[in-house]
C-alpha cells in the first residue's frame, strides 16, 4: 500500500500491525527523549485546507517524532486563498521535493485526487463528507485498549450521520475488527441508503438514542457540524439535545464501563453534556495521545520502508 | 505494506544444511562462562542491566540474568531493547513493525548495561543499539556480550563477552536456535546456496 486515502485500503492485518507499531510509539510519549530516528531526511508536508486543532498538531508532533521534517501549509495564508489551484498549489509543494503530504480538504475525494498527480505518500486527514481514516485508527485503537478485543463488541456512534467523515470511515474500521456497529441520528441527519453501507454482521439504524444506548459497550458521540450545515436539519440545538445528546440522564443509562468517545471539537451541552465529556469513562484525551501513536505508526509504515524510495 | 518478518541481517541457515558448531550444552556452558565474566568484570551484581535485542537476544538476556541469580542470590535487572526504528538499513526493507522496549522502571541512568545479542556480524545492529540507549538515558557505561562472533566488523565496535569466535566466510551463515523460540538450543553454520 502507497497512500493511506480510505479504510478499504487496509485489510484486517493491516489494522492490526498499525495498532501494535502504535502501542511501540505510545511508550516513547513517557520517555523524556521523544524522538525516534526512523523518518530522519524525510519531509512532509500538512496541507491543511479546512481549520484543524488536534489533527494537524498530531501529524505534526507524530512526524517530528519520527525525525522527520515537517511543514504545515494551511489554505488560509497560502497561495491558494490567492486563487491557486488544489493541482498547482500540491505540484508546487511538490516540485521542493517532498516524501510525504498530509492533505485536509472540504472537497470529498481531494486526497485520492492528490494521489494521482503526484509521487509522494499521500495521507488522507478528512476529505469532505467522505473519509478520515487516520480518525477511525485511533478511535479503534483507544477502543481496543480499553475494551480488549472488539470482534462481537457492541459500538453506538450517535450524532450528525451526514456530514460526518469520522462515522463513514469508523463503520468501515469498526466493521474489519469485527465489531457491531448501531449508528443512530436524527431523520434528517441519517444519510440516504445508510442501510447499505456495511455488509457486516450487526450493522444497524436507529431513530431512537434510549433504545440504543443501555445495549452498547461503547459510544462515540459525533459532533454537529454547524461549518456544514445551511440550517433546517433541527429545529433548534436544544430540541437536538433533548433528542440525541448524551445528557447527564442518559449518562446514567450507559453501562458504568462504556468508554464514551468524541473526535472533538465538542460542542458541550449540544451533544454531549459536560458531566459526560468530564466522566471517569470518557476516552476523549486518551484519543488525542492515541492519535499521535497511531499517525506515528501509519507515517512510518508508509514512509520508512523501501516502497517509498 | 506491513511486511516479512525474517531478519534481513541475519539470513539463517535451515535445520538440516551446514553443521552444528554448538549443541545445547555448549551454548548453555558458553552463557555460564559469560555470566561469570560478567560478574567478574562489574565486580558483582550492583547496577547491571542485561538488556537483550530482539529477537534472539532477548531470551539470551534472561537466561544470563537467571545464571547470574542462581549464583549471587540476588536477581539483577533484565530488559528487552528494539532497534528497528534506529537501523541504516531501514529504506533498503520494507518496514517491519518494532518490538517492544522494556526497561525496568527505575530507568537506565547510572546502570550498568550489557547488550545482549546472538551473533556479532557487521556492527551496525550494535551501533542502531547504542542509539536507541542513548535516547533512554545515561548508564554509566555499556558493555555487550554475544555469544557468538562471526567477524567481519564494518564499524569499530567489539564485544566484552564471547560465547564463540566462528571464524566465517561472509559468504557462509550462521544461525542461532533457541530453545524458548525455535524448541531447541543450537548454533549451524552452512554456506549459502546459489540461490542466494
Amino acid at each position: 500500500m502507497k497512500h493511506l486515502l480510505s479504510i478499504d485500503d487496509l485489510g484486517v492485518d493491516d489494522i492490526h500491525t498499525i495498532f501494535e507499531t502504535a502501542a511501540e510509539m505510545h511508550d516513547v510519549q513517557h520517555r523524556s527523549v521523544k524522538k525516534l530516528p526512523a523518518l530522519r531526511g524525510r519531509t512532509v508536508i500538512n496541507m491543511f485546507f479546512e481549520d484543524s486543532t488536534r489533527t494537524r498538531s498530531s501529524f505534526e508532533i507524530a512526524g517530528k517524532w519520527l525525525s522527520a521534517d515537517v511543514i504545515n501549509i494551511s489554505g488560509k495564508g497560502s497561495s491558494a486563498s490567492k486563487g491557486e489551484s488544489l493541482r498547482d498549489t500540491v505540484l508546487t509543494v511538490c516540485a521542493m521535493g517532498v516524501d510525504g503530504l498530509v492533505i485536509r480538504h472540504p472537497a470529498s475525494g481531494a486526497a485520492r485526487q492528490v494521489s494521482e498527480w503526484v509521487d509522494a505518500v499521500v495521507v488522507n486527514a478528512g476529505d469532505g463528507m467522505h473519509e478520515h481514516p487516520t480518525q477511525a485508527l485511533l478511535d479503534a485503537y483507544t477502543l481496543q485498549r480499553r475494551l480488549g478485543s472488539l470482534e462481537g463488541r457492541h459500538v453506538a456512534i450517535v450524532g450528525d450521520l451526514t456530514h460526518s467523515r469520522v462515522f463513514r470511515s469508523n463503520v468501515k474500521c469498526l466493521a474489519k475488527l469485527g465489531a457491531e456497529v448501531t449508528v443512530v441520528a436524527p431523520p434528517t441527519l441519517m444519510p440516504a441508503g445508510v442501510e447499505a453501507w456495511s455488509s457486516a454482521a450487526g450493522f444497524a439504524t436507529s431513530y431512537d438514542v434510549d433504545e440504543v444506548l443501555p445495549k452498547a459497550d461503547a459510544v462515540m458521540m459525533l459532533r454537529v457540524q454547524r461549518e456544514r450545515m445551511s440550517g433546517g436539519y433541527f429545529p433548534s440545538p436544544r430540541e437536538y439535545t433533548v433528542g440525541y445528546g448524551l445528557t447527564r440522564e442518559r449518562l446514567a443509562m450507559l453501562q458504568p464501563e462504556a468508554p464514551i468517545c468524541h473526535p472533538g471539537p465538542m460542542n458541550r451541552g449540544l451533544e454531549i453534556a459536560p458531566e459526560a465529556a468530564d466522566a471517569a469513562a470518557s476516552v476523549v484525551l486518551d484519543q488525542v495521545s492515541a492519535g499521535v501513536a497511531v499517525r506515528m505508526s501509519v507515517l512510518y509504515h508508509l514512509l520508512a520502508g523501501e516502497e517509498s524510495a | 505494506m506491513p511486511a516479512a518478518q525474517a531478519d534481513p541481517a541475519h539470513p539463517d541457515p535451515g535445520p538440516d544444511e551446514g553443521r552444528t558448531v554448538l549443541d545445547a550444552r555448549d551454548v548453555s556452558r558458553a552463557l555460564t562462562r559469560i555470566s561469570h565474566e560478567i560478574l567478574e568484570r562489574n565486580r558483582g551484581p550492583e547496577g547491571l542491566l542485561l538488556l537483550g535485542i530482539h529477537t534472539r537476544g532477548v531470551p539470551l538476556a534472561k537466561r544470563i540474568a537467571e545464571k547470574i541469580a542462581a549464583v549471587e542470590g540476588t536477581p539483577v535487572g533484565v530488559g528487552a531493547l528494539d532497534v528497528t526504528m534506529y537501523r541504516d538499513d531501514l529504506r533498503s526493507h520494507p518496514t517491519r513493525g518494532p518490538q517492544r522496549t522494556e526497561v525496568p522502571a527505575t530507568g537506565v541512568d547510572g546502570t550498568v548495561i550489557v547488550l545482549v545479542d546472538d551473533v556479532l556480524f557487521s556492527g551496525r545492529t550494535i551501533r542502531a543499539a547504542l542509539d536507541a540507549v542513548s535516547d533512554l538515558g545515561r548508564p554509566a557505561a555499556v558493555r555487550l556480550a554475544v555469544l557468538v562472533d562471526r567477524g567481519h566488523r564494518e564499524l569499530p565496535i567489539r564485544a566484552d563477552h564471547v560465547g564463540k569466535n566462528l571464524p566465517s566466510a561472509r559468504t557462509e551463515r550462521v544461525g542461532v536456535r533457541l530453545a524458548e523460540i525455535d524448541g531447541y538450543d543450537e548454533v549451524r553454520i552452512s554456506t549459502m546456496e546459489e540461490s542466494a
